[in-house]
C-alpha cells in the first residue's frame, strides 16, 4: 500500500517556500533592520547595536522600561491564576466522567480561542464600564486572565488525559485524603502539562495587543501598546530593537513551554 | 454451638451494582474469613473486578452492604478504608523511587520519619529489594515492580490486601514463582488476601476458598478441591479445568448417583442437586480421568482412537463412542517413545469412580 505523502505533490516545495517566506520574511526584514546604523527604515547602512542601546538608555527608554515591568508582572500574575483555575478545570473535565453539561462546559472554557478577539475586547471594555470598574492594571489583569484559561487549559487537560487515574486510586487507596493525593501524585505528574500551560498563557498575555488596548484606560501601557504608541509616530529602528528582543524572548518562552511538555512523557507507563 | 461464629474479613450481603443499564453484579452474598486466601474468578466482565473495586471503595454499591470485621465500610471513602490494594498494573507512582513508594501510605497515616524508615526497610527485606531502594519505578523490570506494589500495600498492615490480577503482566516462569511467593507471603503475614484472577491455575494453586462468578453472579464457592470435584453447574465445570461436557438425560436415580443417558450410551454419575428421571443436564468427565484400556473391563465403553495430540508430559485422544458422542481423555506419557494409541484402533474407555458428573445446569 502507497501511503500519503505530501512531498510527491507537484510544487510542494513552492508553496512550503512561498507560505515561510510570507510569514517569516518581515520577522526576518525587522530583526536585520534593528541592526542598521542609520535612521532609515528601508536603506541599510552598516552593523549597529546603538538602537539597542537606545531602548535602554535612550529618550523612551523609561517609557518602555515601565511598560515592560506592567507586561511582564501582568503576565506572571495573569499566567498563575488561569494555569490554577485551567489546572481545576482539566481534572473536573478529564476526571469528572461524562456529567451533564460537559460539552457546553468545554464550549465556555474554549470560548476565548474561538471568539474573534476584537469581540471579547469590546464586550469587555462594556462589562467593565457596565459595573463601574476603573480601567488601569488590575483591569488589564482581570481580561488577561479570563483569556489565558484555555491557552494554559489545553496542554494541561491533554497532558491529565495521559494520567491513568489508577495512580489517583493508589494514593487514596494508600490514605491519602483527595486533595494529598493531589498534592503529592498526581500534581507531580501533571507537573510538565501545568508548566507548559503556564508558559504558554504567559506567553499569549505578554503579546496581547487588542484587549490591553481597549481595558488598559489612560496611563497604564503594556510593551505592545507602548510599541504600538511609538510606531503610531513614525516608525523608528528603535522599535525594531525592541520588537527582535520581544520575538527572541518569545521564541524562547514557546521553546521551554513545549520542551517542557514533552518531558515525563516517557517516564509515564503506557 | 458454644463457640461464637468468628467475626468475618468482609461480609458482602446482597451486593449489587449497576451501571446504568447495565447490571455488574446481582445479589452477592459470602462472608471471606480472617487469614483467608479468598479468589474472586471468573471471566472478564463476570464483576469480579467491580467487586473488588467496591471493597477498596472506589465504586459505591447500588445494593446491600460490606462489612469489614464487623464494621459497615460501603459509605467510607478509599482513604478511610483499612484496606489496600495491588493493582493490576501496578500503578506505581513514578516520580518516586522505591522507598517513597512504599512509605507513601505510612506517610499518610502520619506516622514518623524513624517508624516510616523502620517499616519500608522491613518491606523491602521482605520482598528482597535491598539493592533498588533508590530506584524509580520505570527502571525495574515487571517482576520487580510487582514486589514493589506488593510491600507499598501491605506495608500499612491492612486488615485485607486485595490484589487485582496482580500476575497478568508477568511472563508465564515469574508468574510461577510469584504464586508461591504471594502465597507464603499470605500465609506468614496472616493478612486476609482477596486475589482477584480469571487464570483458573492460579486461583486452584494458592487459595484457600474460591468464588467462582460469571455475569455478575456467585456461582459457587468452595475449596480448589470442590470446586474442581463437585462443580455446582455447567458453568463451574467448563470454567474450571479442562473437561468433556456432554448433553444427557437423567435415567434411574438412586439418592447420589444417576445413570446418564447421552448419544446412545449411558453411564453411571453423581450429583449433588435433586434430580428426576427424564431431567436433561450436562454431563461433565474430566480428560484425565478416563482411562484407556485395550480389554472390555467392568464399566469400560468401547470407543474408538480419533486424533491424537502431543502435550509433552500428557497426550490428549479423542476417543469416538459408538453412539456418536466424541470423549476428550488424557493420558501421561510415562514411557519413552510409546505409541500405543493409533488413530482408528479400537479401544475401551475406563471411567474413574465417581469422576462422571451429572449438572442439571
Amino acid at each position: 500500500m502507497r501511503t500519503f505523502d505530501p512531498r510527491r505533490y507537484t510544487g510542494f516545495f513552492t508553496i512550503t517556500l512561498a507560505c515561510l517566506f510570507i510569514l517569516y520574511a518581515p520577522l526576518a526584514v525587522v530583526a536585520v533592520y534593528s541592526f542598521n546604523d542609520s535612521l532609515s527604515i528601508t536603506r541599510f547602512e552598516g552593523v549597529s547595536l546603538r538602537w539597542y542601546q537606545d531602548v535602554f538608555f535612550g529618550l523612551e527608554a523609561g517609557k518602555f522600561r515601565t511598560a515592560a515591568w506592567n507586561s511582564f508582572t501582568i503576565a506572571i500574575m495573569a499566567a498563575t491564576a488561569a494555569t490554577m483555575i485551567a489546572t481545576a478545570a482539566a481534572i473536573g473535565m478529564v476526571r469528572g466522567g461524562n456529567f451533564k453539561g460537559k460539552p457546553a462546559s468545554f464550549a465556555l472554557i474554549s470560548m476565548p480561542i474561538m471568539v474573534p478577539e476584537i469581540v471579547t475586547a469590546v464586550a469587555t471594555l462594556i462589562f467593565f464600564s457596565a459595573i463601574g470598574f476603573s480601567l488601569g492594571y488590575v483591569s488589564i489583569l482581570v481580561a488577561h486572565i479570563v483569556f489565558c484559561i484555555p491557552f494554559a487549559y489545553l496542554p494541561i487537560s491533554a497532558r491529565l488525559q495521559g494520567i491513568e487515574a489508577t495512580f489517583e486510586e493508589a494514593a487514596q487507596d494508600l490514605y491519602a485524603s483527595r486533595w494529598n493525593a493531589f498534592r503529592y501524585v498526581l500534581a507531580p505528574i501533571m507537573a510538565p502539562g501545568i508548566m507548559s500551560g503556564f508558559l504558554l498563557a504567559f506567553i499569549i498575555s505578554l503579546d496581547d495587543f487588542i484587549i490591553t488596548n481597549f481595558v488598559k484606560g489612560a496611563g497604564v501601557e503594556t510593551l505592545p501598546t507602548a510599541i504600538f504608541g511609538a510606531v503610531k509616530q513614525g516608525i523608528k529602528p528603535d522599535i525594531m530593537a525592541l520588537s527582535t528582543l520581544l520575538l527572541l524572548f518569545s521564541i524562547l518562552i514557546v521553546t521551554l513551554s513545549y520542551l517542557i511538555g514533552r518531558t515525563g512523557d516517557a517516564k509515564n507507563p503506557e | 454451638m458454644t463457640n461464637q461464629t468468628p467475626i468475618a474479613a468482609v461480609a458482602l450481603r446482597s451486593v449489587g451494582k449497576d451501571f446504568g443499564d447495565f447490571t455488574a453484579l446481582k445479589d452477592v452474598t459470602f462472608d471471606i474469613g480472617d487469614n483467608e486466601f479468598f479468589t474472586l474468578l471468573g471471566p472478564s466482565g463476570c464483576g469480579k473486578t467491580t467487586l473488588l473495586r467496591m471493597i477498596a471503595g472506589f465504586e459505591a454499591t447500588t445494593a446491600g452492604t460490606i462489612h469489614l470485621f464487623g464494621d459497615e465500610i460501603e459509605t467510607l471513602p478509599p482513604d478511610k478504608r483499612p484496606v489496600n490494594t495491588v493493582f493490576q498494573n501496578y500503578a506505581l507512582f513514578p516520580h518516586m523511587n522505591v522507598a517513597e513508594n512504599i512509605g507513601f501510605g505510612l506517610k499518610m497515616l502520619g506516622w514518623s520519619k524513624a517508624d516510616i524508615d523502620a517499616r519500608v526497610a522491613e518491606m523491602i527485606q521482605m520482598v528482597q529489594l535491598g539493592q533498588f531502594v533508590h530506584r524509580k519505578p520505570s527502571q525495574m523490570s515487571g517482576g520487580q515492580q510487582q514486589r514493589v506494589a506488593l510491600a507499598r500495600a501491605m506495608a500499612p498492615k491492612p486488615k485485607v490486601l486485595l490484589l487485582d490480577e496482580p500476575l497478568s503482566a508477568l511472563d508465564l516462569k515469574l508468574r510461577q514463582e510469584m504464586r508461591a511467593e504471594l502465597k507464603s507471603l499470605q500465609r506468614e503475614t496472616g493478612i486476609t488476601f482477596i486475589f482477584v484472577t480469571h487464570d483458573q491455575e492460579e486461583a486452584l494453586s494458592m487459595s484457600d476458598r474460591i468464588a467462582v462468578m460469571s455475569a455478575g453472579e456467585v456461582q459457587q464457592i468452595g475449596t480448589p478441591e470442590d470446586v474442581y470435584e463437585h462443580p455446582a453447574n455447567r458453568f463451574v465445570a467448563d470454567f474450571i479445568g479442562e473437561t468433556n461436557l456432554l448433553e444427557a438425560e437423567a435415567g434411574t436415580v438412586d439418592g447420589q448417583s444417576v445413570m446418564c443417558q447421552f448419544g446412545g450410551s449411558s453411564i453411571s454419575a453423581t450429583t449433588t442437586g435433586a434430580v428426576a428421571p427424564g431431567q436433561k443436564g450436562w454431563l461433565s468427565i474430566r480428560p484425565e480421568r478416563l482411562t484407556i484400556g485395550t480389554a472390555l473391563g467392568e464399566g469400560s465403553i468401547p470407543a474408538r482412537i480419533g486424533q491424537t495430540v502431543y502435550l509433552g508430559t500428557d497426550t490428549q485422544v479423542m476417543a469416538h463412542l459408538e453412539g456418536g458422542a466424541t470423549l476428550g481423555a488424557r493420558m501421561q506419557n510415562t514411557l519413552a517413545g510409546a505409541d500405543r494409541l493409533t488413530e482408528g484402533a479400537d479401544i475401551h474407555l475406563t471411567v474413574a469412580p465417581g469422576a462422571a458428573r451429572f449438572l442439571v445446569e
